[in-house]
C-alpha cells in the first residue's frame, strides 16, 4: 500500500557505509543507560543504593527504611540485576529477606506492574524504586503473590497489622517463620 | 463579523464528518497520481483510513499549535495528542483562535482539544500532561519530527529524521544572536528610543536600585516598567529622541516581538503539509528547511540543512576535549559543563576489556564518597591517557555523550610555545 519507510531505509543504506576510523564504543547500551539512570537518581532519605562492586553498575542493592505505614521500623534490602537487554526489558528485582507482604512471595519475588507487564523503556531505575516504596505504603490485596497475607489484609486489617509486626520481629505467622528486619536491636 | 458558537458549528457538522463528500479534497490527492507525486507513491483508497490510525504529537498549543491542530484535524488525522504547560492569557486571543474570552486562565491544550473534538467529532485529541522527567526515545524507532517557528513576519519549517538528517542542534548557529546595543552608544550617543530604554535597564537601574538592592527587573511589574519608562523619557528628551511610550518600554524590556497571525498560519500549513506527506508519501518531502519572510514582499527559500558531523546531540562521532596531562578531573568536569551546558554530569570510562570505571558521580552517597576525591587527581593519576573515551551522562541529554580525551604532554606544549614565540 504505502511505502512509508522506504525513505528511511534508503537514507539508512547511504549512511551506513561504515567509517573505519570511527571508533566503536566498548560500553554496552545497557551500561550506558544504567549510568544515565543512576546519575539522575533522586531518592528520599529512606532509600540508599549500594553497589557491591562499584565498577559493575548493573548489579546493586537498595536499602529501604520506611518512615511511614505498617512497615515503619523495618529495613528492607532489594537486589537489582539489570539485564543486557535493558531498557527493553525491566531490571530484575528481588527482596533479599523473607518478609510478610501480600505482593512479595517467600522467595522474594516482587509483584509490581512496572516490573512486568507495564514495563516501558521510558521507565527508569528511579521509577522502579518509587514503585517499591509505594508497595510498602499501600500493600495491594487485589494482586497478591503471598495469597494468605492478601486474604488477611482483605478480611481483617488489624490481624494483618499484627502479623506484619510479628514477622518484622523475626517471628512466625502461621507455620512460616520470617526474617528479622527491624533496624533497632533491643 | 459574527463568529458562530462552538455548539451550532458542531451541530451542523456532526453528520458531515462521515458523509462521502467530507474528505473529497483529501481524496483527490490520495486516490490518483499527480505531477508532484513521489515516485514510490501508489494511489489507493486505503490511505485515508490509514491516516485515522496514525498518531501525531503536537508540542505546544499556542499560535502555531492552534493552527496546526486545526490543519491536521481537517486533513483527516484522527489521533492527535497535544501538550502545553501554559494557560490562556488575554493577549493570546487575537491569533490563538481556538480560545475565547471565557477560557482565560484555563490550560491551553485542554481548551484546544475540546474545541477540535466538538468541531470534528471523529477526531480524538488526547491531552498529555506535562512531565519534567526526560523521556528517552527508543533508539530502534525513528520518529520523524516536523518543526516550525515564527518571529513577527519571519518563520521557518523543517523536517527532521533524528540521526539521519540535521537535528536542531546541528543548525543552532543559524539563529541570530539576541540584539544587543554597544555600551558606548547607550552611554554616550543614543539615537533610537530603544537606546534610551536599554540605558535605563542596563546602567541606570543598577545605580539607583529603585526597588531595593538586588531587586531585578520584572518585565511584568507595572511599577518597574513605569519607573523605567519615566527615566527613559527624560533621557530621550535630553537627546531629542521621540517615540517612547509605556508599551514601547515594556516591549524593549521584555524583548517582545509581536506574533503575527498570518505568519503562524503559513508556517503551520507548511508543517501540516509535511506531516501529511510523511504519513501518506503522496508527494515528495521538503528537503529539509524552508524559510519564509514577508517583511518586504514575500520571500521563501527551501534548502537542505546539513548535519554537523561533530554535533554533540545527534552525531555518534565522539567529541574531543583537549587537556594537559597535569590537568585534574575537575577541569574535565568544568569544561564539559561549560561547553555542553550540562547540569550535573556523571563521568565513566571503560578499560580495554570493556570493564566500567566510574570516575565521577554524586547521585548516590556511595559513589559520591568514592569519586569526589577524583576531582583533585590529575589525569595521569587516574590512568587516563591520550585517546581515552569517556561516557558522559546528564539529565539535559537524552543520550549519553562520548568524549575523547586529547592529552598533550607538558613537554609538547612548551615546545609549541617556543615555536610561536
Amino acid at each position: 500500500m504505502i511505502n512509508l519507510f522506504s525513505f528511511k531505509e534508503a537514507t539508512n543504506r547511504s549512511t551506513t557505509g561504515g567509517d573505519p576510523n570511527k571508533p566503536t564504543s566498548k560500553t554496552t547500551p545497557a551500561v550506558l543507560r544504567v549510568t544515565k539512570d543512576l546519575n539522575e537518581l533522586q531518592l528520599p532519605g529512606t532509600c540508599k543504593v549500594i553497589h557491591p562492586d562499584p565498577n559493575n553498575l548493573l548489579d546493586f542493592n537498595l536499602t529501604f527504611t520506611p518512615d511511614e505505614g505498617l512497615y515503619k521500623g523495618g529495613q528492607f534490602i532489594f537486589s537489582f540485576r539489570v539485564p543486557v537487554e535493558y531498557p527493553h526489558s525491566p531490571p530484575k528485582v528481588k527482596c533479599t529477606q523473607k518478609i510478610y507482604h501480600p505482593n512479595i512471595d517467600l522467595e522474594g519475588n516482587v509483584c509490581l506492574n512496572i516490573l512486568r507487564e507495564d514495563w516501558k523503556p521510558v521507565l527508569t531505575i528511579n521509577a522502579v524504586i518509587y514503585g517499591l516504596i509505594f508497595l510498602f505504603v499501600e500493600p495491594n490485596a487485589d494482586d497478591p503473590l503471598n495469597k494468605e497475607a492478601a486474604e488477611v489484609l482483605k478480611n481483617n486489617k488489624r490481624t494483618f497489622e499484627q502479623n506484619v509486626a510479628q514477622s518484622m520481629r523475626g517471628g512466625n505467622v502461621g507455620s512460616v517463620s520470617f526474617d528479622r528486619v527491624l533496624t533497632h536491636h533491643r | 463579523m459574527t463568529v458562530p458558537t462552538v455548539e451550532t458549528r458542531s451541530a451542523n457538522n456532526c453528520n458531515e464528518t462521515n458523509s462521502p463528500k467530507r474528505w473529497s479534497h483529501i481524496r483527490r490527492v490520495l486516490e490518483r497520481p499527480g505531477p508532484f507525486s513521489d515516485p514510490a507513491f501508489e494511489p489507493s483508497t486505503e490511505i485515508l483510513p490509514f491516516l485515522e490510525s496514525m498518531k501525531i504529537l503536537i508540542i505546544g498549543a499556542g499560535g502555531l499549535g492552534c493552527e496546526l491542530l486545526k490543519d491536521l484535524a481537517l486533513m483527516g488525522f484522527r489521533q492527535i495528542s497535544i501538550i502545553d504547560m501554559d494557560t490562556i492569557d488575554l493577549a493570546n486571543l487575537n491569533r490563538q483562535f481556538l480560545f475565547k474570552f471565557k477560557d482565560i486562565g484555563k490550560p491551553k491544550a485542554e481548551v484546544a482539544a475540546k474545541f477540535i473534538m466538538n468541531r470534528i467529532p471523529a477526531c480524538k485529541v488526547t491531552l498529555l500532561t506535562y512531565d519534567d522527567e526526560t523521556n528517552q526515545v527508543d533508539p530502534s524507532t525513528i520518529i520523524p519530527l516536523v518543526d516550525g517557528g515564527t518571529e513577527g513576519f519571519k518563520g521557518n519549517a523543517r523536517v527532521i529524521y533524528p540521526g539521519i538528517t540535521a537535528c536542531i542542534e546541528c543548525n543552532l548557529d543559524l539563529f541570530p544572536p539576541q540584539v544587543a546595543y554597544p555600551m558606548c552608544t547607550l552611554a554616550n550617543q543614543p539615537r533610537l528610543p530603544e537606546h534610551c530604554v536599554e540605558w535605563v535597564t542596563v546602567l541606570h537601574w543598577k545605580e539607583h536600585n529603585p526597588f531595593g538592592k538586588d531587586v531585578r527587573i520584572d518585565g511584568d511589574s507595572v511599577q518597574h516598567i513605569q519607573w523605567i519608562y519615566e527615566r527613559a523619557l527624560e533621557r530621550a528628551k535630553t537627546y531629542k529622541i521621540t517615540g517612547i511610550t509605556f508599551r514601547f518600554t515594556q516591549g524593549v524590556v521584555k524583548r517582545i516581538i509581536p506574533a503575527v497571525a498570518s505568519t503562524n498560519a503559513i508556517v503551520a500549513s507548511i508543517s501540516a503539509t509535511e506531516v501529511f506527506k510523511l504519513a501518506t508519501r503522496s508527494v515528495i518531502l521538503m528537503n529539509n528547511y524552508t524559510i519564509f519572510n514577508d517583511i518586504e514582499g514575500i520571500y521563501t527559500y527551501t534548502f537542505e540543512a546539513e548535519k554537523k558531523s561533530n554535533c554533540p546531540v545527534c552525531s555518534t562521532i565522539p567529541q574531543k576535549i583537549e587537556l594537559n596531562e597535569t590537568s585534574k578531573l575537575q577541569e574535565v568536569l568544568d569544561t564539559l559543563i561549560e561547553r555542553y551546558n550540562l547540569i550535573s554530569p556523571g563521568i565513566t570510562t571503560a578499560d580495554n576489556e570493556g570493564q566500567n570505571r566510574t570516575l565521577y558521580m554524586i547521585s548516590t552517597q556511595q559513589f559520591e564518597e568514592i569519586t569526589k576525591p577524583n576531582l583533585n587527581k590529575t589525569l595521569q593519576e587516574l590512568n587516563l591517557t591520550d585517546g581515552t573515551e569517556l561516557t558522559v551522562v546528564d539529565k539535559t541529554r537524552a543520550n549519553p555523550m562520548r568524549i575523547f580525551l586529547h592529552i598533550t604532554s607538558s613537554m609538547e606544549t612548551t615546545s609549541k610555545d617556543l615555536i610561536y614565540t
